[in-house]
């Protein structure tokens, strides 16, 4: 097991009284050059894709709320690195890296958050709402905490079909004190139903710190009434990411019943769009892009191993760059919805 | 080329902000993600981040300057090999997409069947003359009823997401946790069916709670404590115990904000017996009914709207400034027709008035402001007068309150009626995202402006 190198994420990990079996969360992923590319490369696309949604705000094209995840790419690229084919994602407003990561094309997500006609759900759902069958990407829920339950019906059918797929349900640290995250905890342990409930805990639901908003915030205990287990991982390395999803993609798909995985991860940008950012310190966040900046974490590695040059990681950049700018382009250029798809899709 | 770095927008009815901070200079390097500067409005700080490499060729706009437009070119980026002199006179700011404009004919009147016995009601206060008027926000109103109510009562309470520390999420308790502390404004975690029922609880036990949701989108995890805890306790100990408590937060549409996020509640709640439903446009009724809405011994569904919560009224400045709840108010007299509307709907119907008195019809308009219980005798009074009626509002066509209203105005004065009642709702869709659909979903002007000429007949 590699050395660990984020110190101050591990020291807010809360000593966890391990259940049953030894799920610590602590194990690092032992990746190959091609992993390590790969979680770059994936990585960087939803920065710099997040970056460019900002923009386009900034210019009018996208209304409403737009949920950037910079910050928090390690925890949908490591869990998505250890998912089978037919795995379903769920997530909540803050969408857009869990889109992109399950293979959703940059040009739909873009022209769907300035709703737009070839946007993943026409222009009719918005930053908040898309969703693909084909990549089993279950949406984009406005509704704090109603993707938990959703979540847990997708398990239920995975149970119900006897298939072999996992559920894998994200929700915030704000969203974990909703009730109805309890009653299905309840249901998921008491039919054993294959779902990974994902805790992304960015340290903040909006304003309010965790600090003042839970009795208990070891996440990654909140199943323990329920016979659930679970574990806190460094959501800042992609590599203890992957290790957690593989130990409990396992235990969901023998049969085990659901886990738990609390992501120690961090937003870098206001909530939305519009934040009064007095919250939190500008500190706070400086230290964290620059000590735990997930993207710089496997540049560095990249780099030390001798597994990279500057140069092949600029290639990759550019490439990067060229699919958001497409995207962009796109978003701005594609028409918006005919006027006929306003009484479309209500019924069947 | 030269890359423009623009003004950007922190909300989409943002239209110009402060430009607070540099912090880079002429010369400095930048990389994607690093901070260049900072922006404000009244409502929030933003930082603006670099979105390409290169380096600060100039600054545009120095630290400090107020009214800067959005996607006014605030600095240039010099890329490699560029110098600043190559940097020309910047362009007009590009305007962001427009969306089409749109007009769908008036969704046809329905008729659900309903009867509701009569509530003795006292008419709003006189104003004494020479009473000083204030320019007030909607918000602002909103915030100085709470705190006139927490001032003059100790039971008075506010709990909700974001309501203290962060100043309301929408800015409506701003200063409350200031003037009054934690043990009176209190934040909650995320937790509305919870929050609620405690809310409920504590109205049972004899305090005055104030629960802000962070918009009634939200509420609708709560509803079983507001409807099945709330509203009908009374009724259910025998009168013994009630729930003097405020649910109150911004409801219906914003804007761009999608199906989740946009729906009217007006019709559901004032469905309830055992709820009093209130939904104002002005910031005086806003002011005087809130407080009423503390001071009443039973549950009241307050319902706001995020659009019109920067929109300044006159308030009359006055010691203790209450208004009935139940009461409509008639916004403007007229001859020819009646139009009856609340809340945002209010909007329409007076764009619509300016311009149907260009054509020479006088129209009354009638703001209901209470939706339970009903000032129906305001209405028909109305419509003795005029024959004429039609009704606007954003909610949903199927059991609307226009549809309600033309029943009523069918039982109760159906001889007096010169056209059959028209009502002007929002599609029978959920919310659109795309900024021409929704356009399209919501009622508009032209549509009210129809309306009252069919039922004139013109
Ligand atoms: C039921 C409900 N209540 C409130 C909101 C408003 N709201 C949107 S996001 C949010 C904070 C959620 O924080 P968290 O779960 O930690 O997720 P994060 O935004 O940090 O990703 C709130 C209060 C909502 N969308 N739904
Ligand atoms: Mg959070």
């Amino acid at each position: 097991m590699a050395p660990r190198k984020s110190a101050s994420v591990s020291s807010r990990k809360t000593a966890a009284k391990p259940a049953k079996k030894e799920f610590t969360g602590s194990n690092i992923a032992e990746f190959d050059r091609d992993q390590d590319m790969k979680a770059y490369r994936e990585m960087l696309l939803i920065r710099r894709f997040e970056e460019k949604a900002g923009q386009l705000y900034g210019m009018g094209f996208i209304g409403g709320f737009c949920h950037l995840y910079i910050g928090q790419e390690a925890v949908v690229v490591g869990m998505q690195m250890a998912q089978k084919e037919g795995d379903q994602v769920i997530t909540a407003y803050r969408d857009h890296g869990h889109m992109l990561a399950t293979g959703m094309e940059a040009r739909g997500v873009m022209a769907e958050l300035t709703g737009r006609r070839n946007g993943y759900s026409h222009g009719k759902g918005g930053s908040m709402h898309m969703f693909s069958k084909e990549k089993h990407f279950y949406g984009g829920h406005g509704i704090v905490g109603a993707q938990v339950s959703l979540g847990t019906g997708l398990a239920f059918a995975n149970a119900y079909r006897g298939n072999d797929s996992v559920s894998v349900a994200y929700f915030g640290d704000g969203a974990a004190n909703q009730g109805q995250v309890y009653e299905s905890f309840n249901m998921a342990a008491l039919w054993k139903l294959p779902i990974v409930y994902i805790i992304e805990n960015n340290r903040y639901a909006m304003g309010t710190s965790t600090a003042r908003a839970t009795a208990q915030s070891n996440y990654s205990l909140r199943g323990s009434g329920f016979g659930i287990p679970g574990m806190q991982v460094d959501g800042m390395d992609v590599r203890a990411v992957k290790a957690a999803a593989d130990e409990a993609l396992e235990h969901c798909r023998s049969g085990k019943g659901p886990i738990i995985l609390e992501m120690l991860t961090y937003r870098y940008r206001g909530h939305s769009m519009s934040d009064p950012a007095k919250y939190r310190s500008k500190d706070e966040v400086q230290k964290m892009r620059s000590e735990h900046d997930p993207i710089e974490q496997v540049k560095a590695r990249l780099i030390e191993k001798g597994w990279a040059t500057e140069d092949d990681l600029k290639a990759v950049d550019k490439d990067v760059r060229d699919i958001v700018a497409d995207s962009a382009d796109f978003a701005q250029s594609d028409p918006e919805p005919d006027v006929s798809e306003l009484y479309t899709d209500i019924l069947l | 080329m030269p890359i423009e770095i623009l003004m950007p927008a922190l909300s989409p009815t943002m239209e110009e902000g402060t430009l607070s901070k540099w912090l880079k200079n002429e010369g400095d390097k930048v990389t994607s993600g690093d901070v260049i500067a900072e922006i404000e409005t009244d409502k929030a700080t933003m930082e603006v981040e670099a979105v390409d490499e290169g380096v600060i060729g100039k600054l545009l706009i120095a630290a400090g300057t107020e009214g800067v437009k959005v996607n006014a070119v605030i600095a240039i980026l010099l890329q490699d090999g560029e110098s600043a002199s190559d940097v020309a006179a910047p362009k007009a700011a590009a305007p962001a997409a427009e969306p089409a404009k749109s007009e769908t004919p008036a969704p046809a009147a329905a008729a659900p069947v309903a009867a509701q016995p009569k509530a003795d009601i006292p008419s709003d206060p006189d104003i004494p003359a020479g009473t000083e008027m204030v320019s007030t926000t909607v918000r602002e109103a909103l915030r100085d009823a709470m705190a006139e109510e927490m001032r003059r009562d100790p039971d008075v309470f506010v709990m909700g997401e974001e309501v203290a520390e962060y100043q309301g999420a929408y800015k409506i308790t701003q200063g409350l946790l200031q003037e009054f502390g934690p043990r009176r404004v209190v934040d909650t975690p995320i937790t509305e069916h919870g929050f609620a029922g405690v809310g409920v609880g504590a109205a049972m036990a004899g305090l005055k709670p104030i629960v802000e949701f962070m918009t009634f989108n939200f509420a609708m995890q709560a509803i079983d404590q507001i409807i099945n805890s709330a509203a009908k306790t009374l009724y259910m100990s025998g009168g013994q115990m009630g729930a003097p408590i405020v649910f109150r937060g911004p409801n219906g549409a914003a804007a761009r904000v999608g199906a989740q996020h946009s729906q009217d509640y007006a019709t559901w709640y004032s469905q309830i017996p055992g709820l009093k439903v209130v939904m104002p446009y002005t910031a005086a009724d806003a002011k005087g009914l809130l407080k009423a809405a503390i001071r009443d011994p039973n549950p009241v569904v307050f319902l706001e709207n995020e659009i019109l919560y920067g929109q300044s009224f006159d308030v009359p400045k006055m010691d203790d400034f209450v208004l009935p709840i139940g009461k409509a108010r008639i916004h403007r007299k007229g001859e020819d027709v009646t139009i009856v509307s609340f809340g945002i709907g209010m909007t329409y119907a007076i764009k619509a008035i300016a311009e149907l008195e260009k054509e020479g019809i006088d129209v009354e308009l009638i703001d209901l402001r209470t939706l339970r219980p009903m000032d129906l005798p305001t209405v028909i009074e109305s419509v003795k007068k005029t024959g004429r009626l039609v009704t606007v509002e954003e909610g949903y066509p199927q059991n609307s309150i226009g549809t309600e209203i033309a029943t009523r105005v069918m039982q109760q004065a159906f001889d007096y009626l010169d056209a059959p009642v028209l009502t002007i709702a929002g599609k029978d869709v959920p919310m659109p995202y795309a900024a021409n659909l929704e356009k399209l979903a919501l009622p508009n002007v032209g549509e009210v402006v129809q309306a009252v000429k069919t039922v004139c007949y013109k």
